[in-house]
């Protein structure tokens, strides 16, 4: 930039303070839980807590640690996103790859392309999906959660594409060679396409960790629900009888500070892997979004 | 010789996809016949009575099913409207923070809310937006309220688009930073000589810099005028904001699924889907006309 005036520094100093009061006030929602999860129960129900804890103790957290429904519940969260993100790794791979092919190579790619386009736009509505799943006998069966969106057709075009760009020279040193397609993608389109795996990994981790809906209506047995469903059933459908542990304890924690940690703890593993999600995500949507 | 064992090789690659697609979005489709039924559980499909369209037409003589809709519609137009404006605001005054370690700050902290699930951010917000809530303690201290917030039907709506603007417009501003990064920096340094001061600038070079990309995403929402959100009204609604924050998606769950009418809750979601598909396909033609954007 050329030469820039004090006006010029006065607005770019208050441009700066308003979006970092901006960013600040996103976060605030987030501190108001915390405080609230460490704060004591009587100042709570007070509504007394705002930005810092007030009577500040770890009881709720000591509480979740010795509450095994929650961890049930983790666990099964845990299960469906290994499970789901290994499903959603291999297909996008295995379906991206002869996607990714021209017509020359692989004829009916366009038809398949369109059909798996149509699926993704294709949305047919709850209760013939809940009917589907159900004729399968998968109802309260880990597999209900990971089966039905075990395609990720989303990721599946984003691999597809970043496949597509990959330099056809590669290709044909390795076909010389006498390499056959699992080996070409074995050997040269999977180490080349580390940061689009990457992103779509991530898509599937978040994707398995947050979704809570599925797990609503396709576990009967709350035992079997994953931790959003869980804490959905807890917090929003308020229905306490859910939180496990000793009576006693529970008299002496409120209700909201023991949801507010719930709801904390159930934030942490998307917190540990923000960076990563920072980095990774906004390079998939690049790839998503705006191409030429 | 070679060509035929590559084409089994893609084939074999790409059976185990295509029988979930088949297992888990084609035979659904075949379940929708279910909407021309009086279906019965007990009955399975193939021993249902067929009713014809009745189930159609019942749905359309619902007071309830056209207010749904009107919600829906309504919601999340303001909802797209509201997030495009903010997104496209913020990447405008975040390209103008010339201190870039603020800026990646900045990204950081607008960006986390994207990334909770909304069961996660309704809990944090009917906390904050209850009665004795935060909302409600800073706005006492200008004299105003206490405004029950989910419990007016007046207001949930606002609260539905605000609440998504919160979770979703930092992220949406990337495409638009995106593509002001990509604007040649020698059109600013050339109006700079010619004495443009920063509107100008914004105006005339990063705003048409930028007006491709908010043509697509405008152009791609229209897609979405069925889809307001039912992660996140289910999780904040209750019955008394049902008639104004009830959206076709909620709507159906509550009669398919807990009041058990399949056919009914079927029919509903059928006439979504048909609907949908003609706005997704009017929104990729759009796109490409006015955006040359291709989707593969």
């Amino acid at each position: 930039m050329l030469h820039r005036n004090t006006t010029d520094r006065i607005v770019d100093y208050l441009i700066t303070a308003f979006l970092l009061l901006v960013g600040v006030t996103a976060l605030l929602p987030l501190v108001n839980t915390l405080a609230i999860s460490l704060s004591d129960k009587a100042a709570v129900s007070g509504g007394m807590v705002g930005l810092i804890p007030v009577g500040f103790n770890l009881d709720a957290y000591g509480f979740i640690l010795r509450d095994d429904k929650f961890w049930q519940a983790f666990g099964v969260s845990v299960l469906r996103v290994l499970l789901g993100g290994a499903l959603n790794f291999v297909l996008a791979v295995l379906t991206a790859f002869p996607l990714s092919r021209s017509v020359q190579r692989f004829p009916a790619r366009n038809v398949f392309m369109w059909l798996f386009v149509f699926g993704m736009i294709l949305n047919v509505g709850i209760v013939p999906w809940y009917l589907t799943i159900s004729g399968y006998r998968l109802l309260d069966s880990i597999w209900a959660l990971v089966l039905p969106g075990a395609v990720p057709i989303w990721s599946v075009i984003l691999l597809m594409n970043f496949f597509r760009s990959i330099p056809k020279e590669l290709d044909e040193a390795a076909r010389m060679d006498g390499a056959n397609p699992w080996q070409l993608l074995w050997s040269i389109y999977l180490p080349t396409s580390l940061p689009a795996l990457a992103t779509i990994t991530l898509f599937s981790i978040v994707g398995h960790w947050n979704s809570f809906f599925d797990g609503l209506i396709l576990m009967n047995n709350p035992d079997n629900y994953p931790l959003q469903t869980y804490i959905q059933q807890l917090v929003i459908a308020d229905r306490p009888a859910l939180h496990g542990g000793q009576a006693a304890l529970l008299a002496q924690l409120s209700n909201n500070t023991l949801n507010a940690a719930k709801l904390f703890v159930a934030m942490i593993p998307i917190l540990l892997v923000y960076p990563l999600l920072q980095r990774y995500f906004i390079r998939g949507i690049m790839l998503g979004a705006v191409k030429e | 010789m070679f060509k035929d064992s590559e084409r089994l090789a893609y084939y074999a690659m790409i059976l185990p996809g295509l029988l979930l697609l088949f297992a888990f979005t084609f035979v659904p489709l075949v379940y929708s016949v279910i909407a021309f039924q009086k279906f019965n559980p007990a009955l399975g499909v193939q021993g249902s009575p067929w009713v014809g369209l009745d189930n159609i037409l019942y749905m359309f003589s619902l007071r309830d099913a056209r207010q749904v809709f009107f919600n829906t519609v309504l919601i999340a137009t303001m909802k797209m409207a509201f997030v495009l404006v903010a997104a496209v605001t913020f990447a405008l005054l975040l390209n103008e923070v010339r201190f870039l370690r603020i800026q990646r700050s900045i990204q950081t902290m607008v960006y986390l809310p994207h990334f909770l699930s909304w069961v996660i951010l309704a809990g944090i917000l009917r906390t904050i937006l209850a009665r004795d809530g935060m909302m409600n303690d800073f706005l006492g201290l200008f004299g105003v309220g206490p405004i029950y917030f989910l419990g007016q039907p007046n207001i949930f709506p606002w609260v539905i688009v605000f609440s998504d603007v919160w979770k979703e417009f930092g992220f949406e501003a990337i495409v638009y930073l995106a593509a002001l990064t990509s604007i040649d920096p020698t059109l600013y340094e050339v109006a700079e000589l010619d004495g443009a001061n920063r509107v100008q600038k914004m105006r005339f070079i990063s705003i048409p810099g930028i007006a491709p990309v908010i043509v697509l995403v405008a152009c791609l929402s229209i897609g979405n005028v069925l889809n307001a959100g039912f992660d996140q009204i289910f999780n904040l609604y209750s019955p008394i904001v049902y008639s104004t924050g009830d959206i076709i998606d909620t709507y159906v769950y509550r009669i398919g699924l807990i009041q058990g009418q399949y056919s009914l809750g079927t029919a509903v979601g059928l006439f979504k889907t048909v609907v949908a598909l003609i706005l997704i396909g009017v929104s990729y033609w759009a796109a490409s006309k006015f955006a040359n954007y291709r989707i593969f």
